[in-house]
């Protein structure tokens, strides 16, 4: 992966989409704060399918990360349908979508979120920790996957060792460990310099040419345009939805 | 249920890991817990010691042995009434024996009479006063456990003849004697010369009050002659089975009375006191240890369950970012409850272990420097002090513990 890597389009492979993954419609996420009630989603519907790379694009505030946490399952919509593979995810209860997140969904976050006192081989191991994994399963798991990032070098080193690319290069092991159906990442590259986030997309194309499925959401139509698809939001309403290019 | 196990593991290595990187601020809130769990090892340790202690110097005394006395052990009111009975007198033992003998079955073995003052033992320059001065007979050889050192006790005949020998204590021996053995010389108890022909062993001190060692025995008819003939006596008489005090003690009610010529319907003009009475004496200073020992205990037992709790309040707090990420990455509300709620306990456990450590130190330095103190440490104080400090923790770590496990994820994901 040279960081070089521009969006151009020609000559990228596009997987054919599988099934049905993510199927969200009518969507709405209403937060109260004080006597003001902010409508952050107001009626998104979307369709995602496996082996799509997908990015969610729009201005600060316009519902990204509100509809980032809902196809997480990490909240649940006010109103609407919500299946995530065909299971109705919207009344599911805490520990269930717990599970869900924990086999399902791997999540990249902006600001890395590791334990800073937990080696990078522990943080990549939390997941299978929660998932009921023996401990030399784990390893032998949490080593591959960081091995799949390049950081088969790095198994026993802290965080605050680490520079901001590799941090988020353990966070997106972590969020691969347990095969997920989808890697949901949130604004991956804010953190990171233009070099650094070049080379995190590098990864991401790489893990989309495996076989993932991937989210990213971003306000940078560089990153965007990494993607295969994108989606805009404006308002907490979707404003276009479409292929690059 | 493995699931479980591997969270719990992985819940005690991040406590730690989060105890390691708090030293300070860990140590502080453990304090709490440390001083409650001193102070109810302590407290434990005390109450067993004197109880220790008193069952040996039963044991010395002899455990299985009855006092007739004019008077009760412990306080009376009516002092009169008892001041005015009749003394007991030392041939009383022999009316009492041969009515022992004529009883089939009986449930007593033999009664010895025994009268005391306070004299003083001098040999050559040395001198000790305030020695425990008994009178008895050769019988007396079968009341007491102890054992003797050197020489041995005076036999019957030595006994009736009132023969001028004694039996030295074994703290008045070595002061009298220093190293040099006293067997055959002469001493005076009182100003009269008694010739010593045994030394009890050491029998240390009951709770540090009263010596066994300081004392002389010396042959009743000697000790009538030279220091008071109308003296009255006790008479302690030893009972066959240590089972059955009470029917004991009705028969000797019964033996006493004849041999004492009381008409029936006379009350008892004489106390049966014996030593289990006296132990329950101890009571009230045992019960003000374990209040006291209480009160501090749940006093910084509180205290130290605030503290933890307000810790893990700040843990929960300082960590909301990382509850959300490992919410994200699936673990379930019982997850965190359990990792903080590990994580009040770990802190508890380890106060408790440094305050059983403290305790543990503190008894055997006591029993090094002073050993008249009675303290006993044991095993089950362990595992009170674990138990307490574990229930500490939980109690403590509950609230916040609670609180972090119902946080919702992407709130707890925002917080800065
Ligand atoms: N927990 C919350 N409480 C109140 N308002 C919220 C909360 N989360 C998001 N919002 C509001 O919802 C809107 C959408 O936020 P968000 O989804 O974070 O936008 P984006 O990620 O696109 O910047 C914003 O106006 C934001 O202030
Ligand atoms: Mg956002």
């Amino acid at each position: 992966m040279t960081p070089s890597l521009a969006p151009e389009l020609a000559g990228r492979i596009t997987r054919p989409a599988g099934p049905l993954v993510i199927d969200i419609a009518g969507v709405t996420k209403l937060y109260q704060m004080g006597e003001e009630i902010i409508h952050a989603l107001r009626g998104v519907s979307v369709k995602i399918h496996r082996n799509e790379y997908l990015a969610v694009m729009g201005p600060s505030g316009s519902g990204k990360s509100t509809l980032m946490n809902m196809l997480g399952c990490l909240d649940t919509p006010s109103e609407g349908r919500y299946e995530f593979t065909g299971k109705n995810v919207a009344t599911m209860v805490d520990d269930e979508l717990a599970d869900i997140r924990n086999r399902e969904i791997g999540f990249v976050f902006q600001t890395f979120n590791l334990l800073p006192r937990s080696t990078a081989l522990a943080n990549v191991e939390l997941p299978l920790i929660y998932a009921g994994y023996a401990p030399a399963e784990r390893k032998t798991k949490a080593i591959q996957a960081m091995q799949n990032v390049g950081l088969g070098d790095r198994l026993h080193h802290r965080p605050n060792e680490l520079s901001g690319g590799q941090r988020q290069r353990v966070a997106i092991a972590r969020a691969l460990v347990n095969s997920p159906s989808i890697i949901l990442a949130d604004e991956p590259t804010g953190n990171l310099d233009s070099k650094t986030g070049v080379e995190i997309m590098a990864l991401f194309e790489q893990l989309y040419a495996q076989g993932n499925t991937l989210i990213v959401v971003t306000h940078e139509e560089d990153i965007a345009r990494h993607a295969r698809r994108i989606v805009r939001l404006r308002d907490g309403l979707i404003e276009s939805d479409g292929p690059v290019g | 249920m493995t699931r479980l196990i591997y969270e719990l593991t992985e819940s005690f290595r991040i406590a730690f890991a989060q105890i390691r990187a708090n030293k300070l601020r860990s140590i502080l809130t453990a304090l709490g817990v440390i001083i409650g769990i001193v102070a109810v090892t302590l407290m434990g340790t005390a109450i067993r010691g004197i109880d220790t202690g008193f069952n040996k110097s039963l044991a010395m005394l002899g455990d299985d042995v009855l006092y007739v006395q004019k008077w009760p052990w412990g306080p009376v009111e009516d002092f009169w009434n008892y001041s005015n009975r009749p003394a007991i007198m030392p041939d009383q033992a022999d009316k009492l024996n041969r009515i022992i003998e004529q009883t089939p079955n009986s449930l007593l073995e033999v009664a010895v009479p025994v009268s005391s003052r306070s004299t003083s033992v001098k040999y050559g320059e040395n001198k000790v006063s305030g020695v425990f001065t008994i009178g008895t007979t050769a019988d007396y050889g079968r009341l007491i456990s102890a054992d003797f050192s050197e020489g041995r006790l005076f036999n019957e005949t030595e006994a009736n003849g009132g023969r001028p020998v004694c039996v030295l204590g074994f703290d008045v021996a070595e002061a009298v004697f220093q190293n040099r053995s006293p067997l055959g010389e002469t001493v005076l108890v009182g100003s009269h010369p008694f010739t010593v022909i045994g030394v009890v062993a050491k029998q240390g001190s009951f709770l540090g009050l009263f010596s066994f060692d300081n004392q002389v025995i010396l042959p009743l008819e000697a000790f009538r002659k030279y220091f008071s003939a109308r003296r009255g006596a006790e008479l302690r008489v030893k009972i066959t089975d240590k089972m059955r005090v009470a029917e004991a003690r009705e028969e000797l009610i019964g033996a006493v009375r004849r041999v004492r010529g009381q008409l029936p319907g006379e009350r008892d003009n004489f106390n049966i006191n014996e030593q289990g009475a006296f132990k329950a004496q101890l009571d009230p200073i045992k019960q003000g240890i374990a209040l006291a020992g209480l009160f501090i205990t749940g006093l910084s037992l509180f205290v130290g369950a605030i503290g933890i709790m307000n810790i893990t309040f700040v843990s929960v707090k300082e960590r909301t970012k990382e509850i959300g990420t490992r919410k994200a990455l699936g673990a379930r509300r019982r997850t965190i409850l359990l990792q903080f709620l590990i994580e009040a306990v770990s802190i508890c456990l380890i106060g408790g272990i440094a305050g059983l450590l403290l305790t543990y130190t503190l008894v055997q330095v006591v029993s090094v420097t002073l050993p008249a103190i009675p303290v006993e440490f044991s095993v089950s104080l362990v595992f009170i002090s674990m138990a307490v400090s574990i229930a500490t923790g939980i109690v403590s770590g509950f609230a916040p513990a609670w609180g972090a496990s119902r946080l919702d994820p992407v709130v707890a994901l925002r917080y800065e």
